[in-house]
């Protein structure tokens, strides 16, 4: 997945339009048809020839872990790790939005990149490093770049905030001399209804100064 | 009596400074908890089963299926068969199970039978004479002859002559009043004819009186230039990113408690009262932060009111409905639309002379009234029509500045083609007509400077269609605009404990607007201690009610309590500690957490020591809004702001890219500089998002929305903003006018600016926002086509 704008290639978007599938049974299937991992409760059945993993039906076993911590849920393998995250264990930073990757509110890192976690499995995160907006804070000190969006005023109702802040961090993470215009660039996958970009503009261009 | 007046610019070590809001640390770190993110132990999640067409009777619904499926909890029917859907997604059964998956598949197990209506989806322009003869008022058509200022004698004669709709009661004519209706005009209301219109057949379309003034076919005979144009801006919808919605539970079998997403902590419980069956004091609502509201978030909907029905069946065990997205575009709100023909008169030399317009537009059932056109200008000779479309689109409601942009859309753009037709810069235009402005002529003159100065308006502005470079036309626009404010009713517990801590409590709420920011600035002010000194508590019913937040009359409301609740605990706590301090209360200030002698600052005590003093027992206060026994009058109301564009259009692709934008606004005393800022960035990105993106597009063929969703219900992105440059009028003249709320008039302008400025830049008026490439490409083929006629 690009970490510039997921939207622009949502697969996921592309085939519900054209097939008619709900997003969720297209999950389902597209997670039958991945890489095998390591994942509790499944059966093994032969389609078309090559083995795949087969979840459910009714609830599977599901480990996570989340910034750094594991956690065992009991779950049907439709959930979302989105509402995985949210509804299991209240680790509600990440916002439930558009429920289909077009604005970001969801935003966390899977194994350090960037995904909208409504659109990713729970049993698909598994095995992979789940970090959240949660992780950001030293103790009661603020990220930096957290520090620029509240320096800056870059948020107002602020629930698209987490998935901004987030965006940023992965950006600036996998592009630390990024240009103000390429960070602009990688966070047009994220949107806000209040009008705080003027203010992220402003926390973009605290933060390019200090990586350059 | 003490003195509560607002401190002097020499006095003030918060007001008017640029703070940093207070809730921005858990906003950016996500502990802000939010209804959505309220997740009780044991909380059983809701759905709704919604009507898959524009109009349909329910024939039958047979919900056994849903009710057996295991984890299903509770099933409530909304509409019963025999009543009718009157929009798509209009709700029809709720249910309640034990996690999302089941009650997704129990909406599935629902069976109802309906039978297809016919309907309307769409606000095209009224055949002529399609519009219903004029008959009795209903109070939302008065309330419409009253927001648009009708000629008091037209309304008291067309009210004699028609009758009204319902029995009017005192509250109506309170309503009435408060919006500036004349005594011969509630007169006129009272003494109207009742006139019983129940079940009649209502067309789609009703033409509201037609509404003249002054002598306009004299004005258009008589007139240099006439100006001829359409005009018009299309139902939008609010898309909170925080969807509607609320977690409901009954924690004995008398007693609701709400977790709801809303404006109006204060003002849900007596909605919810009456449909639950028990008494308001018996609902808590609870509120922590809420994820955009925009108007449209006022009431307990619905959803609202089956989540609670559905805890009840489920032993009281919470129920969560929040909106999905699609519901969230289809049916928790919109704007209306609001289209026009105008012809404008006006002399050689600028003057305006005349206005006839015929408008229509759509706010769903309602039908929705006339926006206030012509708009800013008192135009002297007039002649209006209006046409409402009642349709099957879904209720409207308040989007901020409820009709102001679309009056700003059409009558800014009127203006900006008579300039053009003048062959005058349309700055020129609006300097040389600000006296029929009313009083506030100055203040836009002032703020009409400061904006071209910042837009470096005389340098750039080129006549229509002149600034082309290769494939780039340039072009600036601009709009003025105006807005009541005032404060709301609010009710401030202020209280000091004997260690020093000080709370506060308010039943209101921080839409993002910087409501808690505003409060703690001026009880810090006022008490002379840091912001991080007060603890403060909003949210809630279990704190004294303060006014919903529309209309942008929350920070006068909410600054007002806070400053009499804030002096008068200052004058208490001077009380006590003046003994200590051998002085008269009267001799006392708080300064940098010290109160101290006036003429002596070294008697003092530091805060802590002087708070002591209090005794055993906190000390609170309760200040309120309004308060003529604790005057003066802490807010106001009346303010102008102007919006300018500078735009970029590619006349191969008909792509708009906004270069910069400017507003200029006053509000009275800013309380926070950085906050009320922000409030018109905010605007200014909201405006260009609605002037060339956001449109609900409705399908006549199916009746629904065909753009319920983030993808193609487009909001603007980060980097469709451009260099954003606000300017507050701050200092004499308008300090001293008091509070005055910000949420509504920058988003006004910055829509007709855009499309003023799209329209200098190619030469051609778009008629219709959203400004999208193929309505620019049509608006420069006719253009050309024009002209080759032209030129033959």
């Amino acid at each position: 997945m690009p970490d510039h704008d997921p939207r622009s290639d949502d697969p996921i978007a592309k085939a519900e339009e054209s097939s008619g599938v709900s997003r969720r049974d297209f999950l389902k299937i597209s997670t039958i048809s991945a890489a095998a991992v390591p994942i509790l409760g499944t059966k093994v059945v032969h389609a078309a020839g090559e083995p795949v993993k087969v979840y459910g039906p009714g609830k599977v076993p599901v480990e996570l872990i989340i910034n750094g911590q594991k956690h065992t849920l009991h779950l049907e393998p439709r959930v979302t790790l989105l509402d995985a995250l949210r509804d299991q264990l209240d680790i509600t930073g990440a916002k439930r939005v558009c429920d289909r990757a077009e604005c970001g509110a969801c935003t966390v890192l899977m194994d350090n990149r960037v995904v909208y976690a409504c659109s990713v499995l729970a049993i698909e995160a598994q095995g992979k490093a789940i970090t959240t907006v949660e992780s950001l804070m030293q103790g009661e000190t603020l990220h930096p770049i957290q520090q620029a969006f509240v320096d800056n005023d870059a948020s107002q109702c602020g629930f698209c905030t987490p998935g901004f802040v987030v965006a940023f961090k992965a950006f600036l993470d996998q592009h630390p001399h990024a240009s103000p215009e390429e960070i602009r660039h990688g966070l047009s996958g994220n949107l806000c209804r209040c009008g705080t970009y003027h203010g992220i503009h402003l926390a973009i261009a605290q933060m390019a100064q200090k990586g350059a | 009596m003490p003195d509560y007046s607002w401190p002097d610019a020499e006095h003030r070590t918060l007001i008017g400074k640029r703070i940093s809001r207070v809730d921005a640390p858990v906003k950016v770190s996500g502990r802000a908890k939010y209804t959505y993110d309220y997740h009780a132990p044991n909380m059983l999640f809701g759905k709704v089963l919604r009507s898959p067409y524009a109009k349909a009777k329910i024939v039958s619904i047979d919900t056994s299926a849903a009710e057996k499926l295991p984890g299903v909890k509770a099933v409530e029917i909304i509409q019963k068969p025999g009543t009718t859907a009157q929009w798509a997604g209009d709700e029809i059964v709720a249910v309640a199970a034990v996690d999302e998956p089941t009650a997704e598949d129990a909406v599935r197990l629902i069976n109802v039978k309906y039978q297809p209506m016919s309907y309307l989806v769409s606000d095209a322009e009224p055949p002529a004479g399609a519009g219903e003869a004029a008959g009795p008022m209903s109070a939302d058509d008065i309330d419409d002859a009253v927001s648009n200022q009708m000629p008091d004698a037209q309304l008291t004669q067309y009210l004699k002559q028609h009758g009204v709709t319902f029995k009017v009661d005192d509250d109506f004519l309170n309503d009435m009043k408060g919006e500036g209706a004349s005594e011969s005009v509630l007169a006129a209301i009272r003494q109207a004819p009742y006139r019983d219109v129940k079940g009649g057949a209502h067309s789609a379309y009703q033409k509201t009186a037609t509404q003249t003034n002054g002598d306009p076919d004299k004005a258009f005979a008589e007139a240099d230039v006439v100006s001829e144009g359409l005009y018009g801006a299309p139902v939008i919808v609010h898309c909170c990113l925080e969807p509607h919605g609320s977690v409901s539970e009954w924690t004995d079998k008398d007693h609701l408690f709400t977790h709801i997403s809303t404006q109006n902590v204060s003002g849900i419980a007596a909605q919810m009262a009456e449909p639950l069956g028990v008494s308001a004091a018996n609902i808590r609502v609870h509120q922590d932060h809420v994820g955009g509201g925009f108007g449209s978030k006022f009431a307990a909907d619905r959803w609202d009111i089956a989540a609670a029905r559905l805890s009840k069946k489920a032993g009281g065990r919470p129920v969560r409905i929040m909106l999905e997205r699609d519901s969230e575009l289809e049916v928790a709100g919109a704007r209306p639309s609001a289209n026009a023909r105008v012809k404008v008169a006006a002399k050689k030399d600028g003057t305006i002379t005349g206005w006839q317009s015929q408008s229509w537009g759509t706010g769903g059932p309602g039908g929705g009234g006339m926006p206030p056109i012509p708009y800013v200008f008192n135009i002297p000779n007039q002649r209006k029509e209006h046409t409402a479309i009642r349709n099957n689109i879904g209720p409207a409601r308040a989007w901020r500045a409820p009709s102001h942009p679309q009056a700003a859309i059409i009558s800014m753009g009127a203006l900006d083609d008579l300039a053009a037709k003048l062959n005058m810069d349309p700055l020129d235009l609006w300097l040389k007509n600000l006296e029929i402005t009313g009083p506030r002529h100055d203040v836009y003159r002032e703020e009409l400077a400061v904006a071209a100065d910042l837009m470096g308006w005389k340098e750039k502005w080129r006549p229509r269609g002149q600034n082309v470079s290769g494939s780039i036309a340039r072009g600036l626009g601009l709009s003025i605009h105006t807005w009541g404010g005032r404060g709301h009713a609010s009710d401030c517990d202020l209280t000091i404990h004997p260690d020093g801590s000080v709370d506060i409590k308010m039943g209101t709420q921080d839409l993002g607007t910087g409501t808690r920011t505003t409060i703690v600035i001026v009880a810090a002010e006022t008490l002379g201690i840091p912001i991080e000194a007060i603890n403060l508590y909003i949210g809630d019913t279990l704190y004294p009610p303060s006014g919903g937040s529309g209309g942008s009359t929350t920070p006068g409301g909410v600054s007002s309590s806070t400053r009499r609740a804030a002096v008068d605990a200052r004058e208490a706590l001077f009380a006590k500690v003046a003994p200590a301090l051998s002085a008269q209360p009267a001799d006392l200030e708080c300064v940098n957490s010290t109160v101290r002698v006036k003429s002596d600052p070294s008697r003092s005590l530091n805060w802590k020591q002087a708070c002591s003093k209090i005794g055993a027992m906190p000390l609170t206060i309760r200040g309120k809004n309004p308060d003529k026994s604790k005057l003066p009058d802490l807010t106001n109301s009346g303010v102008g702001g102007v919006g300018m564009a500078d735009v970029e259009v590619d006349i191969e692709t008909g792509i708009v890219k906004i270069k910069k934008m400017v507003s200029v606004q006053d509000c009275g005393l800013i309380i926070d500089l950085k906050t009320a800022e922000s409030s018109c960035y905010g605007a200014l990105t909201m405006g260009i998002s609605y002037a060339l993106f956001e449109e609900k597009v409705m399908d006549q063929a199916t009746g629904r929305m065909l753009n319920p969703n983030m993808e193609f219900y487009r909001l603007a992105g980060l980097n469709d903003i451009p260099e954003l440059v606000v300017h507050m009028m701050t200092g004499k003249g308008y300090d001293e006018r008091g509070v005055i709320g910000l949420g509504e008039p920058p988003v006004i302008s910055p829509g007709a600016a855009i499309a003023n400025a799209v329209a200098n830049a190619i030469g051609a008026r778009v008629s219709f926002l959203p400004i999208t490439p193929d309505k620019v490409l049509a608006a420069l083929g006719q253009r050309s086509t024009a002209q080759k006629a032209g030129a033959s």
